[in-house]
């Protein structure tokens, strides 16, 4: 067994203990009834003529419903676990990773980045947000028993709890070309004080809050973007995972990877009530920058507390937004 | 005496071989044919296991590595696993076995050998031109934008040979609706040929889609329009959509003639009728359909609505139940008969333990809280080589040897042809399960550089497919000696009911019967035969058979 060290690699565990007892069972069952059969009725003399034994109906019936009862335990269980695996918790601390050929970026919500490697606290519920600047990778840790694809144009997410310090695999388990075998890394499970320390350690940095928070103005986001009545574009105050109105009649559900595509994609889908004028930040923006754009919308939606401290919309100064820095290439490797 | 006249000898010439239009010289053009891609597969497959006895692999580059395994699965998937049993089997013995002449459109089927080995030559090219590196599954938008080989000319081979299944496939189906013999009724048929049958709705239905899929992706590959990659606009996981709704069908293609090889053997070498006889004809036709709604269990962990996949999963598991018929039926087939350990019961009896192992661990997969753990680890690599090798390719190889002596009028070596079996199944096991406890451990598959703990199982891995190796070695020893120095065959030496084998020669004529056949009795009736038929049996104790 390889090490279980999240609470779901436990879960995981024991059903897998499950099915590899069903596998045993038929598996021996069946081979001996073969063995048996096999040598009961071995060929005695090359004239042996057996009776004919037509079907049992009884015993069809039988043989499809205990499979068929025995296939819906095994769904249910683990259809189960997937939905475990695939909620995050609401307390959940998020990280954001980038992948590309061939390397993972990840971002902790203090600013501190690493490549490759990924250090969490003990305890916690970690939830990451994940997309690749080029093609599919997959982020595995096989100690936790998750794998989440990572795909290119949209945001996907995962979620642990590590229960078990330690160092631990990280691997892209999906196909991405020559090196793919070493897009690997390492897991760090410490104790929260530990990766408090760690958190303090190197240089000048921003959280990923602050650095939306800033390109947010930069970009000049904020010249439509705010809560004063007769701005162009919506109010983005409170929207994260609210739902809109659009123009052509639906409604949506407002989540990172609707935040994406109005960012990229901003004529596609047009809130109710509002002009399809703002400009397309596609080639403007990286991929970590508009995980940061967005984990700062997410943030003036999700926690009141950042909103009125610090991030409040309103107190951007709107003077700010002539300098369009082009092109913004901070994370280019 | 002159000899006797049979299609072998009918003509000899090249040309009477490359413009055939009998089924059953075309079925030895596709023999000889999925043979070579079986050996450039299998080449590919003993580089890539040699390397990977190091942890570094310290044999190939990884461009290397990646080619390797991608020409490893592209031949074996495209040019092996699915014309193998249709193809060879099917085209000798579906018209036999219903008492036709030929198939319904004999010209069509030679076509359809023209354009496999057209498409193979596209593929052949693409290798000879410094290969291609994007697995056989093509994800893009590695394939359609990143990759910096030969992607459009594989992706052709493959849409060129998809033309020769759907030919055969449409072939199969009206060859089996029109040209039974009088009195074959469909509940007569024997079950190989409802397996054909259903396999080859399959080959109708689902081949076009890999076709337009390919080609799309040749689309975007050559002129940049966005189909698949985002950065185009496109869909990355569309793509995904549409290969595996071919590709999951197509693994029953791989398999469900398999199943009604087995059917055969397991009846002849227990004198007989298949237990549930409907019950095992319908389950083919059961998994024929829901395989075409399955294709989502392989992209659970693909940003897939969680209610698609609760779907894709519960048909899995209900896909598994028709097969569990299957070998429960087998398996009580047995049941007071007479059994005989011959070449093909053994290759049979390691068919029904292998695909079992095979498919259980095929509901690991299917089930959505493990699958994220498994999906993409060595422990699918183990799976699904259980099915296509320990399944399909067992079945096969079952069958060659049960229907060699008719084929080709010749008996092969009793004792290599056993030992060889044995080998093959203990090398099989050897090479696949280690890579089960592995996957479990977390291996990723597609891997050139593993983690040090890994090389146990790796060394394992490779031992085995060594003896493995050495196993089909031996068996292209023996068979082709065979056809030199074996024995001339009787008509019916095992001996098996059957048209194939009660009504015609070893080898069959050139238009099959002397005599246009008459049915007038079930499939497998053992019961309703006489002494003499009996006695027709090369004893076991036969240095051939």
């Amino acid at each position: 067994m390889p090490d279980a060290a999240s609470t779901f690699a436990t879960q995981v565990d024991i059903y897998y203990y499950f099915l590899i007892a069903v596998t045993l069972f038929f598996t021996f069952a069946i081979s001996a009834a073969l063995i048996f059969l096999a040598s009961k009725y071995r060929r005695r003399s090359q004239l042996d003529r057996p009776q004919e034994v037509h079907g049992n109906n009884m015993l069809e019936i039988t043989w499809t419903i205990i499979p068929l009862i025995l296939s819906l335990v095994m769904f249910f269980w683990g259809a189960h676990l997937y939905f475990i695996y695939a909620k995050s918790p609401s307390d959940a601390m998020e990280i954001l990773v980038t992948g590309k050929q061939w390397m993972w970026k990840i971002q902790h919500p203090n600013g501190n980045r690493e490549i490759n490697e990924l250090h969490v606290p003990l305890g916690q519920p970690i939830k990451l947000t994940m997309t690749s600047e080029d093609v599919i990778h997959s982020f595995f840790i096989p100690a936790f028993r998750i794998k989440t694809d990572v795909v290119p144009g949209r945001y996907t997410a995962t979620w642990f709890t590590p229960t078990k310090t330690g160092k631990y695999h990280l691997f892209c388990a999906e196909y991405c070309g020559t090196k793919h075998s070493e897009m690997t890394g390492s897991v760090y499970v410490v104790h929260p004080a530990d990766y408090e320390t760690w958190l303090s350690g190197g240089g000048k940095k921003e959280s990923p809050i602050d650095t939306g928070k800033r390109l947010f103005t930069e970009l000049g986001c904020v010249t439509c973007h705010h809560p004063n009545s007769g701005a162009r574009g919506p109010d983005l105050t409170d929207i994260f995972q609210h739902k809109q109105l659009l123009q052509n009649g639906k409604e949506i559900l407002v989540d990172e990877n609707y935040l994406r595509e109005s960012i990229l994609n901003p004529q596609k889908q047009i809130v109710l009530g509002y002009q399809p004028i703002m400009p397309t930040f596609k080639g403007i923006v990286s991929e970590t920058q508009l995980m940061q754009m967005i984990a700062y919308i997410k943030a003036i939606s999700q926690k009141p507390e950042i909103k009125d401290q610090e991030s409040d919309i309103s107190n951007l100064k709107i003077e700010d937004n002539q300098k369009l820095p082009l092109p913004l290439g901070e994370d280019k490797r | 005496m002159t000899e006797q006249k049979h299609y072998i000898n009918a003509e000899t010439t090249v040309k009477s071989w490359l413009l055939t239009v009998d089924h059953k010289r075309i079925a030895i053009l596709y023999l000889l044919s999925v043979v070579g891609f079986f050996i450039l597969g299998g080449t590919a497959a003993i580089l890539f296991r040699l390397d990977l006895m190091t942890p570094q692999g310290d044999l190939l580059a990884h461009e290397t590595y990646n080619k390797m395994f991608t020409m490893h699965g592209v031949m074996m998937v495209f040019f092996f696993l699915v014309p193998v049993v249709p193809a060879v089997l099917g085209n000798f013995l579906v018209p036999i076995m219903i008492g036709a002449r030929d198939v319904a459109f004999p010209r069509l089927n030679l076509a359809s050998w023209y354009i496999f080995i057209t498409g193979g030559l596209f593929a052949l090219a693409a290798l000879v031109l410094g290969g291609v590196d994007t697995g056989w599954t093509f994800y893009t938008p590695y394939s359609s934008t990143y990759a910096n080989s030969n992607v459009i000319l594989t992706g052709l081979g493959v849409f060129v040979a998809g033309f020769a299944s759907i030919l055969t496939g449409v072939n199969f189906i009206v060859t089996i609706h029109k040209m039974r013999a009088p009195g074959m009724t469909w509940f007569r048929l024997p079950l190989f040929i409802w397996a054909q049958y259903a396999t080859s709705i399959i080959m109708v239905l689902g081949t076009p889609v890999i076709a337009i899929t390919l080609l799309l992706l040749v689309l975007e590959r050559a002129f940049h329009i966005g189909i698949f990659d985002p950065a185009l606009g496109g869909d990355p996981v569309l793509f995904q959509h549409l290969f595996w709704f071919y590709s999951h069908p197509a693994v029953y293609i791989m398999i469900l003639p398999g199943f009604g090889i087995i059917s055969e053997l397991i009846a002849c070498f227990s004198r007989k009728n298949v237990f549930g006889y409907s019950f095992v004809a319908f389950s083919s036709l059961a998994i024929a359909i829901i395989g075409f709604f399955v294709w989502g269990h392989h992209m659970f962990i693909t940003s897939q609505s969680i209610y698609a996949g609760l779907i894709f999963s519960i048909l899995s598991f209900i896909i598994a139940v028709p097969t569990a018929v299957k070998i429960f039926n087998w398996t009580a087939t047995l049941y007071k008969g007479s059994v005989e350990f011959r070449t093909p019961m053994i290759y049979a009896l390691g068919f029904i333990g292998l695909f079992l192992v095979g498919g259980l661990t095929g509901l690991f997969l299917s089930s959505m809280g493990l699958d994220v753990h498994l999906h993409d680890t060595y422990f699918v690599v183990a799976h699904f080589h259980y099915v296509m090798v320990g399944g399909m390719v067992m079945a096969f190889l079952g069958g060659l040897h049960f229907w060699w002596p008719k084929m080709f009028g010749r008996t092969y070596n009793q004792g290599c042809a056993v030992f060889t079996a044995i080998v093959i199944f203990i090398g099989f096991n050897l090479t696949f399960f280690p890579q089960f406890i592995v996957g479990y451990l977390g291996m990723p598959r597609r891997y050139h550089v593993y983690p040090e703990e890994f090389q146990i199982f790796h060394i394992l891995s490779t031992g085995g497919a060594s003896v493995l190796g050495f196993g089909y070695l031996l068996m292209f020893c023996y068979l082709p000696y065979s056809l030199i120095k074996g024995k001339k065959a009787t008509a019916n030496p095992w001996p098996a009911t059957g048209l194939e084998w009660e009504q015609t020669t070893s080898p069959p004529p050139t238009l099959n019967f002397i005599h246009d056949p008459v049915v007038t009795e079930e499939a497998y009736a053992y019961a309703k035969k006489n002494e003499e038929f009996y006695r027709q049996a090369i004893p076991a104790e036969s240095k051939d058979v």
